[in-house]
Order: structure tokens, then C-alpha cells, then sequence
């Protein structure tokens, strides 16, 4: 069963990094409740498109939740009100009729805005090449199974890599830090005999990253938590902690 | 090492962490001494009176909480300017998306508080530690009459009111503190992270209410 609704928008937009953003307000008839959050955006850039108006800009690829492209804040939460959902997964159906959301980018200096939604999240592609990895010979594939993991090892260090790097955790943290997203990686290689080699080398270079790209300080507050798409503990964070002290204590 | 550690992301929290667990040990330990008041003032004094006598000991702790003072606060103020680097422009719309979210009003509020506990810490020390030197003879010992102090500064209501104010803000404080300190030592998983949090909230209140009761039955004139 559908309906339809009239939803009011208040978007950002901001025609480049250095301009000037702002709000401008929207008002799209006729919303199905079947649409995502996204296909709202869509039938609102043909409106926009039709009448020679710049489209909004946002950032999308597989629209099945699990890319880590999208993301918008909305009203005020990180990929929006619906818990483990990437902003592709929310759909219209969770809205009243006459609603009004306000839709903001990432807010972080370490991702700065290129236009309108859509930021700059290579800074998180820079904390992974600091160590974010595993070094392996070259060469022929080695068998599957000549590493014989136990499961449980297993399923805590794929709850970690479960992180799809979307940035809702920096952009949820007050202190728009990423210490959600390293910590995931740390905690993921950190948990398998194929990480554990470099795991001080890792945990040292990727701190020391983050911290160079300018993302905050973490400061617990666990929202980074509450809107990751992957729903990713903190527990990632503590890890982190740990690996580092051990990394400092004897490197 | 100590400059490394004061700019790395993790070792900022892990010397917050330590200073800050350590400060909580304190206050815990102040305001167990408090409430001998309650049993009488001649209890308190003797109480004081042995901290007081064990002299170079006594320095060599108090340097110590300076320390852990200072450190924690340039930690604090550090933590707190970095995030307003990390994003300068801000969201038109703040909101929380819930459990399992922590961000409540002690975690946002941890710079103010802080600061709030600060400048208190001098006034109490000035009005205490520095303050009127009463004597008197317990048990044919003299010595300083603390109690007669207190009794005397609780009898303004600025006293009375304030200091319950100021260490229900520190409830407040150790309620994110505690449990964030366990966190930042990476001392904490899954299974056991909500209970640290309940048992950091409530060793906080536990602390305030302890440290409320002295000045308002003193005011109140129930001792």
C-alpha cells in the first residue's frame, strides 16, 4: 500500500568549495511513500532540471545500502532517522504528510563540501594507506585454507570490517572525529593472523593519520554508534586503545 | 614523550583517562573524609590532623593531584579547541539518534563543568586550606580546628547552596568521566560497557550526595 504526501525540504546548497552555502527551501507534491530518500531528491532535480535550475548534488552509488557513497544529515542525524540504514534505505514511508526536513552535508574539515551534499571524503582513503592493510607476497593465490581461523575470531573481526567508510561516524561525532572508522579497520586486521604482523607498525601510522587530516579528538560519546549504517561498536575504539598502548609500550 | 603524547589522538584520551580515574579516587577519598564531620567535630579534626601531621608525604600527594590537575585541564581545553577546528561550520540541526548513543547533556557539557570545578577548586582551597587557622585541643593535642571552619563558612547560604551546586555539577562530570575514562584505556567491551556506565553515574551521584550532606545539615543546624 502507497499513499501519497507533500514534503517540504530546506537543503544546503553550495555552488563549490570556497562559495558561500545556504539554505533554500523546497516543496515536493505527490511524494509516493514507496520512494527512498534519495528518488525524493531525484524527482525534485527533474523538477529542478526542468525548469533550468542547477540540480542538488549528493553522493549515491549502489542504493542498496551497503556502498558507503551516500550520506546526508538529516534532521540533524546522520543517513536520517532510520537505524542501520544508509540514506538510500530511508524511505518516505517513515514521513507525514507536510513534513519539512532539512538535509545538511557532512560537517568536518577534514571533509570539505565540493559542492551542494557532496563531500570530499578522501581523507578516510589516506588513514587506510597508512596501514589500513596487509602485505602479502605476490604471486599465486595462496590456498584458501592454509590459515585455519576459529570461527569466533572470525565473526568479531567481520562485525568490524563490516564499515563501509560512508562517514557517518565523523559526521555524527560533536567532535567530528574518526576514531569509529580507524578503530573498525585497527580492530578488524588486529583480530586475524593475517593483520597481527603489523599490527603496532598499523595502529601507530593510522593514529598518527587521522590526526594529520584534522578530524577531532574523540571524546565517547558513542553517537558515531548509534547512526553507523553497519551498526559498529565502539568496542572498535577500545581496541584501538589497547593496540596502541601495547604499540607504545614495547614497539 | 610527553610532547607525543599530548598530540596524539589516542594518548590525549588514554593521559585524560589515567588523571582523570585518579582524580575520581581523590574526590572519592575527600569525601569519605567529609562526612566524619557527621560523627562530630572532634573526629573531623583529629581526621585532619593526621592527614596534616604526615607532612612530607602529605606534599608529595598533593603535588601529585596538582599534576593530575593540570594535565587533565590543558588536556580538557586541548580536546575541546581541537574540535572546534575539526568542524567549523556547524549543523543547522543537532539532534541524537539514540541508544546506543551516549551524547547526552554531561558528555556535551564536560568543558563547562570542568571549568565550573576549576575555578571552584581555587575558592574552596582559599577558603579552606588557606583559610582561618582556629586552633584547638583534642584528646591534649593541639590543633587546627577545621571543623569550627566549616561550621562557621556553611553558616552563609552562598556556602551552604554553592558547594552542593558545584559538586552536583561534578555528579554530572563523572557521570560521562567515569565511564569515558574506562573507554579511553580501551578497558571496556560489549558485554561489560553498560555497566561500567551505570556504576561510573552512580559513583558520581553516590560522590555528590556524600559531599552535599556536610554543608546543608550544617546550614540546617542538624549538626
Amino acid at each position: 500500500m502507497s499513499h501519497t504526501m507533500t514534503i517540504h525540504l530546506r537543503v544546503w546548497r553550495q555552488a563549490g568549495p570556497e562559495a558561500r552555502g545556504r539554505f533554500v527551501a523546497y516543496t515536493v507534491r505527490n511524494v509516493n511513500s514507496n520512494m527512498s530518500f534519495l528518488e525524493l531528491l531525484d524527482v525534485l532535480n527533474e523538477k529542478l532540471i526542468h525548469n533550468g535550475d542547477d540540480p542538488i548534488e549528493f553522493d549515491y552509488d549502489c542504493r542498496e545500502g551497503i556502498c558507503g557513497s551516500c550520506g546526508t544529515v538529516i534532521d540533524g542525524v546522520a543517513h536520517g532517522p532510520q537505524r542501520r540504514t544508509a540514506v538510500c534505505q530511508l524511505h518516505m514511508r517513515h514521513y507525514n504528510d507536510g513534513d519539512t526536513i532539512v538535509v545538511e552535508p557532512w560537517r568536518a574539515t577534514a571533509f570539505p563540501v565540493i559542492r551542494d551534499l557532496v563531500t570530499d571524503r578522501s581523507a578516510f582513503d589516506r588513514i587506510v594507506e597508512a596501514g589500513g592493510y596487509v602485505s602479502v607476497d605476490t604471486g599465486n593465490a595462496p590456498d584458501a585454507n592454509t590459515i585455519i581461523i576459529p570461527k569466533e575470531e572470525l565473526e568479531n573481526a567481520f562485525d568490524f570490517a563490516a564499515c563501509i567508510g560512508c562517514g557517518a561516524c565523523v559526521a555524527a561525532c560533536p567532535n567530528a572525529s574518526a576514531s569509529l572508522f580507524t578503530g573498525a579497520k585497527i580492530a578488524h586486521l588486529a583480530g586475524l593472523p593475517q593483520g597481527k604482523p603489523e599490527r603496532k607498525e598499523r595502529v601507530v601510522a593510522m593514529v598518527k593519520q587521522m590526526q594529520i587530516e584534522g578530524f577531532g579528538d574523540c571524546s565517547n560519546h558513542a553517537e558515531c554508534e548509534a547512526v553507523c549504517p553497519k551498526g559498529i561498536s565502539i568496542s572498535a575504539i577500545a581496541i584501538m586503545r589497547r593496540e596502541y598502548i601495547k604499540a607504545k609500550i614495547s614497539p | 614523550m610527553f610532547k607525543k603524547l599530548y598530540q596524539s589522538p589516542v594518548g590525549k584520551k588514554i593521559a585524560t583517562g589515567i588523571t582523570g580515574l585518579g582524580l575520581s579516587g581523590f574526590v572519592l577519598m575527600h569525601m569519605a573524609g567529609n562526612l566524619q564531620y557527621l560523627v562530630g567535630p572532634d573526629k573531623y579534626n583529629e581526621y585532619s590532623h593526621f592527614l596534616i601531621s604526615l607532612g612530607p608525604i602529605l606534599w608529595l600527594v598533593e603535588l601529585g593531584l596538582l599534576v593530575f590537575v593540570i594535565f587533565h585541564m590543558t588536556l580538557g581545553i586541548n580536546i575541546w579547541l581541537g574540535k572546534r577546528k575539526a568542524r567549523r561550520v556547524h549543523y543547522a540541526v543537532t539532534a541524537s539518534a539514540g541508544s546506543p548513543s551516549k551524547k547526552t547533556v554531561s558528555s556535551r557539557s564536560m568543558i563547562y563543568t570542568g571549568i565550573i570545578i576549576g575555578v571552584f577548586l581555587v575558592i574552596h582551597l582559599l577558603s579552606f586550606k588557606y583559610g582561618t587557622y582556629y586552633e584547638t585541643m583534642v584528646n591534649g593535642v593541639v590543633m587546627r580546628d577545621l571543623a569550627r571552619l566549616m561550621h562557621e563558612k556553611f553558616q552563609n547560604p552562598m556556602y551552604a547552596f554553592g558547594y552542593p551546586a558545584v559538586v552536583l555539577l561534578l555528579a554530572l562530570h563523572l557521570r560521562h568521566g567515569i565511564w569515558s575514562a574506562f573507554q579511553s584505556l580501551g578497558a571496556t567491551r560489549p558485554s561489560i560497557s553498560p555497566f561500567i556506565y551505570v556504576i561510573g553515574g552512580l559513583t558520581g551521584l553516590g560522590i555528590a550526595i556524600g559531599f552535599l550532606i556536610v554543608p546543608l545539615a550544617i546550614y540546617f543546624g542538624i549538626v
